[in-house]
């Protein structure tokens, strides 16, 4: 996974350089450790690391320690601690960040299935133009816990029989344009 | 006649249907044009801004590139296309090293965006440029009586765009008001369901939407109200799997904002989806239909 916003890590670039450089990064060297991100994360119990040390952690230079751990997969982009941190950093933003970095350098936790989920997701928009949620789901699965498809049966089953889950996916005419942006995209990040 | 891009966002065409189908009627009463953007793609959503930033503000911005053609608003009624089109234009404006990576990305696709395109949530565009007062207006079944709570959930309202309080919101209460409705008074209004994280952490998702159910339940609600396809798809479809871990007996109907709107507005229940409704709510609505 190349990406030309995450600076590829060299020596010379610290970790809180690295998540700086990404947009919405930047302020988080004025965090002053008052715990309102924690205390306003609705899943924060899950997290490895809560979100206030994972700024610590990114601060202390603790990379992987900290990418490998499963606290950024756990954030649901609700976005209450952004808008209530005094410091207008952007704990959500930051989260999605080290997500990136954390896929990039391959070390992204097996303890949370949601790294694979959005790599599904992002195949299914890709590939179609367009998620196609059945196919996504059923990757999801397929790659992670086979049994989990049986819990999750009766929701799929109840949607289709509500014609909301459509047997085929949807595609845009635009497919060979998309794959050109996207693949030049991705050519302007191997040339970094 | 106002006139808008209209963009449905996946999830529109499929497991949020009643939404995608209960926009147009809804927005052909209120004398909105709603104009389909021609071969939209989607909009990347927060997973692919957590998988790769570059690639993932190039399918915002083929969106916003082909909406600038037009010259209209672009109008989402989906929270999460709404957070991420917005977030892109933003971060666009703000980072010219970004914007020129995208644009030539978008070239190679024969497009460029000059960040003319403003993107807005058709829950916004209903409260601010429709009104509740135009809305009231034109009801023509009130809903007196009928108890709604208001779901706001997360991207309609954070992080702060201005036009609702993110953290006490109002805007939905009064649409809903101006329907003749009672407007349920409750804590969690905006508060997470745990958005996409139900397909890779349902534990934690129906911990959440346990809280969000029994809150609008235990202040009186009949039905709940949303605008958001993600937010709409946890507490309907997984009300069941609620009420299976936490022994619970919730039947609580969850409505999209357009088909409550399009309820009093006369709308027959077919086109608004109402039969879609994985919690049926022909019910609570049979006095009004």
């Amino acid at each position: 996974m190349t990406n030309t916003i995450v600076k590829a890590p060299a020596a010379e670039v610290s970790f809180i350089d690295e998540v700086c450089s990404i947009p919405g990064g930047e302020a988080i060297r004025s965090c002053i450790q008052c715990g309102m991100c924690t205390g306003s994360c609705p899943t924060a119990s899950r997290w490895d690391y809560t979100p206030r040390q994972v700024i610590a952690m990114v601060r202390g230079e603790l990379r992987d320690e900290l990418l490998s751990s499963n606290s950024m997969w756990f954030c649901a982009s609700c976005y209450t601690c952004t808008v209530r941190c005094p410091r207008d950093i952007k704990p959500t933003d930051i989260m999605h960040a080290l997500e990136i970095i954390a896929i990039r350098d391959g070390l992204s936790t097996k303890r949370s299935r949601t790294p694979v989920m959005y790599k599904c997701f992002v195949d299914s928009a890709k590939g179609n133009g367009r998620v196609y949620e059945l196919g996504m789901m059923l990757k999801l699965f397929l790659q992670t816990n086979p049994f989990a498809a049986l819990k999750m049966a009766p929701v799929g089953l109840s949607l289709l029989l509500h014609k909301r889950m459509p047997l085929r996916p949807s595609r845009i005419k635009g497919r060979g344009e998309l794959k050109a942006i996207l693949d030049k995209a991705r050519a302007l990040g191997g040339a970094k | 006649m106002r006139y808008y891009s209209y963009f449905p966002g996946c999830s529109a065409e499929a497991t949020a249907s009643p939404l995608g189908l209960s926009v147009p009627p809804v927005a052909k009463e209120l004398d909105m044009d709603l104009i389909e953007l021609e071969d939209w793609n989607c909009c990347g959503s927060s997973p692919y801004g957590s998988v790769d930033k570059l690639e993932a503000t190039c399918m915002a911005a083929r969106n916003l590139a082909l909406a600038e053609k037009r010259g209209f608003d672009l109008v989402t009624p989906c929270s999460s296309c709404y957070i991420t089109l917005d977030g892109a234009d933003s971060h666009l404006k703000e980072y010219p090293a970004l914007r020129d990576q995208v644009n030539q990305a978008l070239a190679a696709g024969n497009l460029d965006y000059h960040g003319g395109v403003r993107v807005r949530h058709l829950a916004e565009v209903l409260y601010s440029d429709v009104t509740p007062d135009v809305i009231g207006a034109k009801v023509s079944k009130s809903l007196k009586g009928l108890k709604v709570a208001s779901y706001y959930g997360c991207q309609l309202v954070r992080p702060a765009v201005g036009f609702d309080d993110p953290e006490s919101p109002r805007s939905l209460d009064e649409l809903v008001a101006s329907l003749g409705a009672d407007v349920v008074s409750w804590q969690l209004k905006a508060r997470c369901c745990g958005g996409s994280l139900v397909m890779s952490e349902q534990d934690l998702a129906l911990e959440l939407i346990n809280k969000l159910l029994r809150n609008a339940q235990e202040n009186g609600a009949q039905c709940l109200v949303t605008p958001c396809p993600l937010c709409q798809i946890n507490l309907d479809a997984y009300q069941s799997q609620v009420n299976s871990k936490f022994k619970t007996n919730y039947n609580l109907p969850v409505l999209f904002l357009t088909q409550l709107i399009g309820v009093a507005l006369g709308i027959k229940p077919n086109a608004l989806g109402l039969q879609r409704n994985i919690v049926s709510p022909m019910k609570v609505l049979a006095p009004y239909l």
